[in-house]
């Protein structure tokens, strides 16, 4: 396949079955494989089209500064966009992310100002907003909001997958910014309104919930629970077996939060099973396992690896 | 009927610093009306003035999201894992 320059080469991602970990020919997963992308992650589609669309809308100009909160993928994404495009890029990473993200975000020409690991991203939200208020000529495309980050998934992954598995019932994928469940969701409302729509939600230590009070609470604004017919929260440990299971059992080498939305797949699995129904279940990987092996998530016991993980944000 | 209900830290002021408390009912309002009536207080937290779950509050049960289990009234059973979790930003 031939592209114009690398942003061309965003997405057509391969399906791939998984036929050690699928429990019966009746019931099958399928893994979209978004580490295939540029950067290695699912967020270039997003950055991408957030990009694109604030370019259109007269919003960037060369030589501009974008600042974005991140925990570290989309940061990544932006950061590669950025530097083809001319743009700098500032973002806003909790301090507890893996050592790899914030090499990789300086590798690709980013500035990073750490947020503090108390509230997470949070806390990494909260700061962006107070820096891009003292700052009113840098761009915030704010993942979290933007409607052009669900947008890349409407017109891009949610017709890829639908074209490579008609035979889909269920979706199953992570819940961030909600950009890929709301983007492929509402796709697929449209085109195969029978697909269960399902999210799983990395479970992370107390330290990211240290919020001082509820009203510091969040719920991203691209978030419509009426997309969705189940949501699932995934501990480290089970996120952990599950990314192990992957790569033992089918070579797939993802990252921790693709272990978490591979959890809640599995869990469709065993109800269709149980149900005596056939179930062709696709789920995101999201990334590879390159950026969490400091992480110590693919040696030891998963006890120790879980340990290890206490407090991190991993997803 | 017993569950077993993890508490945040947000709201352990509530439960003396406890993580975790048992608690029963056969739904998620009867768990919180349970709890309110040993930990004054924590209803008021978790469930707004119009009687729905307060919108920066997640509560899982076995770890699915009780909004899609039909919210306050989702069904509890002897022996369901229920957490109490704020809603913080992922992404």
């Amino acid at each position: 396949m031939r592209f114009d320059s690398l942003v061309d080469s965003v997405g057509h991602t391969p399906l791939v079955g998984l036929p050690r970990l699928s429990p019966s020919p009746d019931v099958r997963l399928w893994a979209k494989l978004e580490d295939r992308n540029p950067t290695g992650s699912v967020k270039d589609r997003a950055a991408l089209w957030m990009i694109a669309d604030a370019e259109k809308r007269g919003r960037l100009h060369p030589g501009a500064t974008v600042l974005e909160p991140t925990s570290g993928n989309t940061g990544i994404s932006l950061a590669m966009v950025c530097l083809q495009r001319g743009y700098r890029l500032v973002c806003v990473m909790p301090e507890n992310t893996s050592v790899e993200r914030r090499q990789l975000l300086r590798m690709w020409g980013a500035e990073v100002i750490f947020s503090p690991a108390a509230g997470g991203s949070n806390e990494a939200v909260a700061v962006a907003k107070r820096i891009a208020a003292d700052n009113p000529d840098w761009v915030m495309l704010y993942q979290y909001g933007n409607p052009a980050n669900a947008q890349a998934h409407f017109d891009s992954t949610g017709p890829e997958l639908l074209a490579d598995l008609p035979t889909m019932t269920h979706f199953v994928a992570g819940l961030g910014t909600s950009g890929t469940l709301m983007g492929v969701g509402r796709y697929l409302r449209e085109h195969a309104p029978d697909v269960r729509i399902v999210a799983a939600e990395p479970r992370y230590g107390e330290l990211v919930y240290g919020l001082r009070n509820i009203d510091e609470g969040f719920v991203p604004e691209l978030y419509d629970p009426a997309i969705l017919d189940a949501r699932f929260s995934v501990g480290p440990r089970d996120a952990l077996a599950r990314t192990r299971e992957l790569v033992e059992l089918e070579g797939v080498f993802a990252g921790i939060s693709t272990g978490a939305i591979l959890h809640a797949a599995l869990a469709q699995a065993e109800r269709a099973v149980a149900a005596g129904i056939r179930a062709d279940i696709a789920f995101i990987v999201c990334d590879g396992g390159w950026k969490y092996l400091s992480t110590g998530a693919y040696s030891g016991t998963l006890d120790e690896a879980a340990r290890a993980l206490e407090g991190q944000l991993w997803a | 009927m017993a569950v077993q209900v993890r508490i945040p830290t947000i709201l352990r002021s509530y439960t003396g610093g406890e993580k975790a408390v048992s608690g029963s009912g056969g739904t998620l309002a009867e768990l919180i009306d349970d709890l309110d009536g040993r930990y004054d207080g924590i209803k008021a937290r978790l469930v707004t003035d119009d009687g729905s779950l307060h919108r920066f509050v997640n509560v899982y049960v076995n770890d699915e999201d009780v909004r899609f289990l039909g919210s306050l009234s989702a069904p509890l059973a002897d022996g369901d894992d229920v957490t109490i979790l704020p809603a913080v930003a992922g992404g």
